[in-house]
């Protein structure tokens, strides 16, 4: 366990890197590039995401006959620069997907620790919330509440912050439960200590290197959910880029432009694959049974 | 056993009202839902008629079993666009549905339980991280641009499979490989992850050193141990991952089955169809999860008999 902290300090970084073999390390920065387009996206970005010019719609990318020059990647069926739209589509979904992994660690992992501390009928009541998540597809309470309550951006953001709650709250439940029964804890009870200064200063260090690992692979599911749900028609509403709706609506093009949903396709892969591959990676490193024989 | 069933089953009726009580708040938390599950052009003696009927004018716990009522009536509203029992609608959808998961289930059984079997035993092989690198690139591709590339290359570049609907065997090969590309990356992950606890157990060392092949050691003590994890795992994972899995995958390739429904009623709006149909498919998930329970309980010995609690 201790070989696995959070990697907040430069040095803790330095030692990931060290260890890392090669694709590891491809992940890793593409997954540093992926973050630095997305924040200097507007600088970056050669065209406005949202200008059309219907004079030059679907465009081939660069190379191509009919490619128009300065749209690198092309333009879509309105005439809008790919290149652009692809760069702050990602902006978006990796802030929609930061701040969703976010509420769900804080939501999750505060439910997990009050049902680990407090036990008794409050930990029935949030392990039986867990069941029922579990027991329904996260895909199917996104359309349903959506739906409901009209597909604006705040209440996205919250579906998102809903997703993987239950498995935050049931390792930090876990885990609690662990820790609550050693010496440490309490001696620190016998000494006088309160459940909030427990939670505080003997809890919280031991939760962050499990908390670490989930946080990467939700970020992960959080991607996959946004661009499926922006696919649908159902996400983020146009004309806002996102990479999902760029490939839903780029499909009705395809046989004449594969470009248009090509460009958009590849980011997203770009995106789960470095997301998922560090995600693995951390997890693996955390799990006794896969360390080297 | 029969204490084990009496459990599920409380577990399973838990569950189902958990759900059903949370869209119930949820339909009352945002407007009247009389105009949610009927729409407009009502009479306004209909519409008295229907408040009675859900007990509106009552309290919240009124309210609350009358709406449980609605359950046991068969009583789940009409569809917005189609004037029909909702019921009706989302019973036609099942039997295409089941076609698509069982034959995405069937592809996924063949190709992730040898693939996981051998990422466990060649662990440390090239072997062994080609398997694992299978499975990864069916957790980190997300179905819809799996289908969209498929169907680029399968359809409009080589001309070779349809992509639309469910007429003929071939229209089944694109949707099935889609559906089954998350899957198979799940349940080669869980099937390698149960062999590997395994592999290191004593009564794997016994016999091999009984002198028994090495295929038997692996598939007869091996795997029979292991399968236990590994149906716990279908059930309690891969039902849900079909589930979520199917939504898209039939929209994508207009699969008449019911998560093509849930999404088109999604977008059209269509309130009532879309209850009904996350409540069923919810309850579907949860019976499966229940009977894979049993099962596991049934399979292994030592639950059977009640010596493990």
């Amino acid at each position: 366990m201790t070989a696995l902290a959070a990697p907040r300090a430069p040095g803790a970084l330095a030692r990931l890197w060290a260890e890392a073999d090669a694709v590891q390390r491809a992940a890793l920065v593409l997954a540093l590039i992926l973050l630095a387009l997305a924040l200097l996206a507007p600088l970056v970005a050669p065209f406005d995401p949202n200008a059309q010019s219907l004079l030059a719609r679907m465009r081939p990318p660069a190379g191509f006959e009919r490619a128009r020059p300065g749209h690198w990647l092309g333009t879509d069926e309105l005439g809008r620069d790919i290149l652009s739209r692809c760069l702050f589509a990602l902006r978006l979904t990796l802030g929609l997907a930061l701040a969703g992994a976010v509420i769900g660690l804080v939501l999750g992992g505060t439910l997990g620790l009050i049902a680990g501390l407090l036990g008794g009928r409050v930990e029935a009541a949030v392990m039986g919330a867990v069941d029922a998540q579990i027991a329904v597809p996260f895909t199917l309470i996104a359309l349903f509440v959506l739906v409901l309550f009209g597909n604006t951006l705040p209440v996205l953001v919250i579906v998102l912050g809903l997703y993987g709650w239950e498995q935050y709250a049931r390792i930090v439940r876990a885990e609690t439960r662990k820790l609550m029964a050693m010496p440490f804890i309490e001696a620190a009870r016998a000494a006088g200590a309160g459940p909030v200064r427990i939670a505080r200063v003997h809890l919280m260090p031991n939760l962050v290197s499990p908390l670490v690992v989930q946080f990467t692979l939700s970020l992960s599911g959080i991607v996959l959910l946004e661009s499926t749900l922006s696919f649908l028609g159902l996400g983020v509403q146009p004309p806002t880029a996102t990479l999902g709706a760029m490939v839903g609506v780029g499909r009705d093009y395809m046989p004449n432009a594969p470009w248009i949903v090509i460009a958009p396709a590849v980011t997203i892969l770009l995106v789960t694959f470095a997301v998922q591959i560090l995600g693995d990676w951390l997890r693996d490193r955390a799990d006794p049974r896969l360390r080297p024989r | 056993m029969l204490s084990r069933s009496l459990t599920v089953l409380a577990r399973m009726t838990v569950t189902f009202l958990v759900i059903v009580t949370l869209v119930f708040f949820a339909t009352r938390m945002t407007g009247n839902p009389v105009d949610f599950v009927v729409g407009e052009g009502l009479t306004s003696e209909d519409r008295a008629l229907l408040i009675r009927y859900f007990e509106l004018d009552g309290s919240w716990w009124a309210q609350y079993r009358a709406f449980l009522r609605g359950f046991i009536d068969g009583n789940f509203g009409l569809s917005f666009i189609e004037r029909r029992p909702v019921a009706e609608i989302v019973a036609a959808r099942i039997w295409p549905s089941l076609q698509l998961l069982l034959s995405a289930m069937a592809l996924t059984l063949v190709v992730a339980l040898p693939l996981g079997i051998l990422a466990a035993i060649r662990r440390d092989h090239w072997t062994g991280s080609a398997a694992m690198a299978v499975a990864f690139l069916g957790y980190a591709v997300p179905n819809f641009v799996l289908a969209v590339f498929l169907i680029l290359v399968f359809a409009y570049w080589l001309n070779w499979l349809p992509v639309v609907g469910n007429a003929t065997a071939l229209h089944f090969i694109l949707p099935t490989v889609t559906l089954a590309a998350g899957l198979i990356a799940a349940l080669t992950r869980f099937t390698r992850n149960a062999m590997l606890d395994v592999l290191g157990q004593d009564y794997m060392r016994t016999a091999r050193a009984k002198g028994l092949p090495e295929r038997r050691v692996i598939l007869h003590h091996g795997l029979r141990n292991a399968g236990i994890t590994i149906l716990s795992v279908i059930g309690l994972q891969v039902a849900g991952l079909a589930a979520a899995g199917s939504v898209v995958v039939e929209s994508i390739f207009a699969w008449p089955g019911i998560g093509d429904l849930l999404v088109r009623s999604a977008i059209r709006r269509d309130y009532p169809v879309l209850q009904f149909g996350v409540i069923a498919v919810a309850a579907a998930v949860i019976v499966i999860n229940a009977a894979v329970d049993l099962a596991y309980a049934w399979a292994d010995p030592r639950l059977r008999r009640g010596t493990l609690a």
